[in-house]
């Protein structure tokens, strides 16, 4: 037991952070309130610490992805809260100050002015610390209650966050809509985790995954109906979480309904939380103990070809390929830049899940080991999303009732280069790495997807991936298009578009558009983190390993001849 | 570093432009593009031309080490031909875009010069990632460039060029990837991954055919689009005519040459096996290109039109030099690259300084300026017969050079070649015939829009286009009648390469020596192992009794013979 608390340091000091945040949001005095986000970034900073001072390899298939997990939910956590300021309580906030400044008012009025029930200050940063903090927990998962609980906990917060960020109601229908499909997508995943219990007898990843390969063993390749069964339920509820096909209908709306920094988060957050649940799922299932193509019952060295039951890579395989082209092609026919960004975020969950099929890869090298891109590309993805949304969350203008609403259509953004030429060309850099426009960020996240996939002979799959990434050129470029090469021109009948007050969203903004472009150079190391990350060592805990992994010697037990499927 | 700066300095002249004010924008573009070229003449002196098809200058730095990226620079002849061209097109789209260009000067020549840049990064490179890298991003300052600068139909013209360049180079994206992972897999010892050109192409050399088809094919992708080859050319005709002329210079003189030296460097150079095996199926496509875009222009009125129909059309017998497979048909075909470069480039520079005087490039509305811009006519008139190919100026040499190489491709390589034959096969002379038809229709458009633009009759048109004239005299005060100094400035230095290429290339024919020899001897090779692959192919060949090398030879001089640093290997594959 004591062993799992020493693995928690970093979720702890986040919950010590969440709980003095909660208190604090509903002090009278403003000064007291306005800490909630700096105390949120001393936590994030501090778990960050934490995270790389302390935590241990877990016990699952896959041991060092939780220390990479919580370093990158540390870092891109601190983008997104900055992002944050302004999405609640800023109309509540003017008030409280127009009331203080009327000449009735002083200082102790205006403390007694505040009603703590009215502000939802403390909850919405609790919850958003809340969801990190589950989000880190699923990169450590090594137990199906825990992984579950921990997507919940992910989750959880994030409907309610969908729910309050704008006082309109299409957020009350977006947060509702995203918590009943939610609530649908964990059922299934649920039901899944059951199967894959009676499938294996076990709860624990290390044990699911040894008694999988004493089953494929003994069976001459073929596992439990019932447990892979669960696993493919499994995957396709947590796709909930990625929004890929087939659970992916909320997503534009929900996006749409949220303020447009909870829509970065909810693009980063689940999605990420997704992968780490999916990743371990199929680590679980396969990948570390192949079968020989030739039927042989032997099992083959941890870390040589990973393949995943056929059933189950099938299924990935299909939902990859529909989720990148549904997303993307979907994509196309938006006119909100936001809708835009939530079918490419669809499009690039497509992407990453052809790093899951590809698994760790044969040479252990980065370039063939999928788990190393899908991490990778988790990173450069929740750095490259901030960048759109930040400036989509900077743009507003007054509506028909006097508050201010977002300005997110394509003819909103007309001419952003020249108007707010900061904005602007954060906008376009920030599309053209998603687009992975060589050589900024998303390229070079892009070809490990590429050269894993390739390696692990999904050769189709790959050229699929290719064909979207070109589909995508056509909105991306819309976007870039129109801010940078189109006349600012006011929409006719809507107030003209200011900045939102917060100099943080701006911040965030160029922050990303500059990772974008320096991590681009400089990110060898980060790939390097990546990659240790997706490192399978010989798990101890697992009996059936035949011999230990090592790259040379596993390679030369395959002939080049036979090893290629695809060509 | 050497050729490093040769990047960095249209790159930086291009920032300093974008942060400087409106008024140096012009200043700084000069400078930003004749230093290089001054300091090209250092790296000449650096450059040895004598040697084999070795690159030189090398320059390695380490980029993101996870992947094994370099940036590795180096220069072997080819790409320092090519670098001369992209070099020397860059000061004249300066000096012709003076007068055409107005608003927004600083976006335009900053965008230029980063386009410079990039052009040259993608003809120095020796990494395919950063050679993917530049080739892509050639798209973004053309695309702002047509987009802004262009005519009406400009959106819709940018955006084609941007999506069918993009999407095609993707699957080239993903086809190197798999090469860099054959190498990983099977030929690098330590499994690391590089994507370093000599070793790739050691390894993609390596492939068995089924993969090299595929590869060669997702290579293809790419490359043919930017050519363009047939099917897909059909962006080329709008970017050409809707971009600015700078613009069109670019794209005729250096954009297209990326996808020809695309094909040389990758779809000949890894994948020799499927490029022997579907030379049919390219030269095909490539001379309905030639014909088909020929016969386009004979119907075309607009005269930019019609030059931009005319690059698809050259572009073909580009290809078909390629896929001859012979010294003479590659040298041909490199050296075609840079011909049609600097005419081609200058026609669209001349009907870029009609544009500005008349703005139209309609031929009913441009007849017979010979009377009114004598300069101007003289010039049309030698740069036409230039891209004709009138023996004596630089478009005939390379011309018959690609159809003399196609001619005896058949001979040289499995005898007869069959149209399609299942077994493989080559080019021959009925392809050199067809292609040969292609020459007569070039003759036939081009001489009959000489006839209507420089000598038709002004006949009914003349007040007319006398009241364009002075409207356009009243908005370019400063354009005379007829070809002012700088034009003339402009046109000088195209028209004397013209000249002197087509009288003495012989320097420029030495240099391609030693690399095209080369690559006739990997050709040597590969033709061997299809012979060995298909037994139906090699009965042919032997049947015509072709003393090709047909000692098959063994993977471990394989290797020797493929690194660039051994010397005697060109001969080898020599009869």
């Amino acid at each position: 037991m004591i062993e799992k608390v020493q693995a928690l340091w970093p979720e702890i000091a986040l919950f010590v952070t969440t709980c003095i945040v909660m208190v604090i949001g509903l002090s009278s005095d403003r000064v007291i309130r306005k800490m909630c986000a700096p105390l949120c970034a001393a936590g994030l900073l501090v778990a960050g610490v934490l995270a790389y001072l302390t935590t241990p390899p877990t016990a699952g298939p896959l041991p060092h992805m939780a220390m990479f997990g919580k370093l990158l939910v540390a870092g891109v956590g601190l983008g997104l809260l900055l992002l944050m300021p302004g999405v609640v309580d800023r109309e509540y906030e003017a008030s409280l100050e127009n009331a203080g400044a009327t000449p009735a008012g002083n200082g102790k009025s205006l403390r007694a002015v505040f009603d703590a029930i009215r502000s939802t200050r403390a909850e919405f940063y609790s919850f958003f610390l809340f969801s990190l903090m589950g989000l880190m927990l699923c990169a450590g998962a090594d137990d199906l209650i825990w992984l579950f609980l921990a997507l919940e906990l992910t989750s959880l917060p994030t409907y309610i966050m969908v729910a309050i960020s704008t006082s309109r109601n299409r957020s009350m229908e977006a947060g509702v809509k995203y918590f009943f499909l939610g609530a649908l997508g964990a059922a299934i995943f649920l039901y899944g985790f059951a199967l894959i219990y009676g499938g294996t007898g076990s709860t624990n990843f290390a044990q699911i995954h040894a008694e999988l390969a004493r089953q494929a063993t003994a069976s001459g390749g073929s596992i439990n109906a019932f447990a892979l069964l669960g696993i493919i339920m499994a995957i396709i509820g947590v796709s909930f979480k990625i929004a890929a096909v087939p659970m992916h209908f909320y997503t534009a709306d929900v996006y749409e309904g949220a303020a447009s920094p909870v829509s970065a988060f909810l693009a980063f957050v689940p999605k990420a939380a997704g992968f780490f649940a999916i990743l371990s799922l199929a680590a679980c299932a396969g990948w570390n103990f192949s079968i020989d193509t030739d039927g042989a019952s032997t099992l083959v060295a941890v870390g040589t070809r990973g393949s995943l039951p056929e059933a189950l890579r099938v299924t990935l395989w299909v939902v990859a390929a529909l989720t990148m082209t549904v997303g993307n092609v979907l994509a196309i026919l938006q006119t909100s830049v936001k809708r835009i960004l939530a079918y490419s975020s669809i499009a690039h969950s497509g992407y990453m899940l052809v790093g899951v099929i590809a698994g760790p890869g044969l040479d252990g090298s980065f370039a063939a080991s999928g788990v190393a891109a899908v991490l990778f590309y988790l990173l450069c993805y929740g750095v490259m999303n901030i960048g759109g949304f930040a400036v989509l969350s900077c743009l507003e203008r007054k509506s028909r009732d006097g508050t201010m609403e977002e300005a997110d259509s394509i003819v909103d953004i007309r001419g952003l280069c020249h108007s707010r030429p900061v904005l602007g060309w954060v906008l376009v850099i920030s599309s053209m790495g998603l687009l992975g426009l060589p050589p900024l960020l998303g390229f070079l996240g892009k070809v490990p997807l590429f050269s894993a996939g390739l390696s692990a002979g999904e050769t189709v799959l790959v050229v699929i991936l290719g064909v979207n990434s070109a589909i995508a050129a056509y909105y991306y470029l819309r976007i870039a298009y129109t801010a940078l090469l189109e006349k600012p021109e006011q929409t006719p009948g809507l107030a003209a578009i200011t900045e939102a007050p917060f100099p943080t969203r701006r911040l965030a903004g160029v922050l990303s558009a500059a990772g974008v472009v320096v991590m681009a150079i400089v990110g060898g190391r980060l790939a390097q983190l990546a990659h240790d990350a997706a490192r399978i060592d010989a798990p101890s805990a697992v009996p059936v390993t035949s011999r230990p992994r090592s790259a040379p010697v596993a390679s030369q037990t395959i002939p080049p001849a036979t090893v290629p499927h695809g060509g | 570093m050497t050729l490093l700066a040769l990047i960095i300095m249209p790159l930086l002249a291009g920032l300093l432009v974008a942060f400087m004010p409106k008024q140096n924008a012009k200043v700084i573009a000069v400078i930003g593009t004749i230093l290089p070229i001054a300091w090209f003449g250092y790296v000449l002196s650096l450059y040895q031309w004598n040697m084999r098809a070795v690159d030189q200058l090398d320059f390695s730095v380490e980029w993101f080490p996870a992947l094994g990226l370099k940036l590795e620079l180096g220069a072997d002849n080819i790409s320092m031909l090519l670098v001369a061209l992209t070099l020397l097109l860059g000061p004249i789209c300066v000096f012709a875009s003076f007068t055409a260009i107005t608003e927004r000067v600083k976006t335009y020549y900053a965008w230029l010069l980063i386009l410079q840049a990039a052009m040259t990064g993608v003809f120095l490179a020796r990494d395919v990632i950063l050679f993917y890298t530049f080739f892509e991003f050639t798209l973004v300052p053309m695309y702002v460039l047509i987009n802004l600068f262009g005519s009406t139909n400009r959106k819709a013209a940018a955006t084609k060029f941007f999506l069918y360049t993009f999407t095609g180079s993707v699957l080239t994206l993903a086809g190197v990837i798999y090469v860099a992972w054959y190498n990983a897999q099977h030929i690098s010892a330590d499994h690391a991954w590089t994507f370093s050109f000599a070793e790739l192409r050691y390894a993609a050399q390596q492939m068995p055919f089924s993969h090299q088809v595929w590869v060669f094919w997702a290579l293809m992708a790419g490359f043919a689009v930017k050519v363009p080859l047939f099917p897909l050319h059909t962006w080329l005709p709008l970017a050409h005519t809707e971009a600015p002329t700078a613009g069109s210079v670019i794209l005729a003189g250096v954009l297209l040459k990326l996808g020809t030296y695309g094909i040389y460097r990758f779809a000949l150079g890894f994948t020799p096996d499927a490029a022997i095996f579907y030379a049919p199926t390219i030269a095909v496509l490539s001379i309905i290109g030639i014909l088909y875009g020929g016969l386009i222009c004979w119907v075309q009125t607009d005269v930019k039109k019609l030059v931009a129909y005319s690059s698809v059309s050259h572009l073909g017998f580009c290809v078909l030099g390629l896929f001859a497979f012979n010294t003479i048909g590659l040298t041909g075909s490199i050296l075609y690259m840079i011909n049609h470069g600097l005419s081609t480039g200058a026609l669209f520079l001349m009907i870029g300084m009609v544009y500005e005087r008349y703005h139209t490039r309609d031929m009913n509305k441009l007849s017979g300026l010979a009377a009114k811009m004598p300069v101007w006519a003289t010039f049309m008139v030698f740069f036409t017969m230039a891209s004709v190919g009138l023996p004596g100026l630089n478009g005939f040499i390379s011309e018959f050079m690609c159809l003399m190489g196609t001619f005896q491709a058949g001979d040289e390589w499995v005898g007869r070649s069959t149209v399609g034959g299942a077994a493989g096969g080559n080019l021959g002379p009925w392809y050199a015939f067809f292609a040969g038809i292609g020459m007569i229709i070039t003759a036939i458009y081009l001489l009959f829009m000489l006839g209507k633009v420089v000598w038709g009759k002004p006949a009914g048109e003349s007040h007319d286009s006398h009241g364009h004239e002075a409207h356009s005299n009243d908005h370019h005060g400063s354009l005379p009648a007829d070809l002012s100094v700088r034009e003339i400035g402009i046109l000088l230095p195209l028209a004397a390469l013209c000249l002197l290429l087509g009288l003495y290339p012989k320097p420029l024919l030495r240099v391609l020596e030693a690399p095209t020899q080369e690559m006739r001897a990997v050709y040597g090779r590969a033709n061997d192992r299809l012979n060995e692959l298909f037994p139906a192919r090699s009965a042919a060949a032997q049947e015509s009794e072709v003393p090709s090398s047909s000692t098959p030879v063994a993977p471990a001089q394989d290797l020797t013979a493929n690194i660039p640093t051994t010397d005697d290997h060109a001969t080898e594959g020599l009869k």
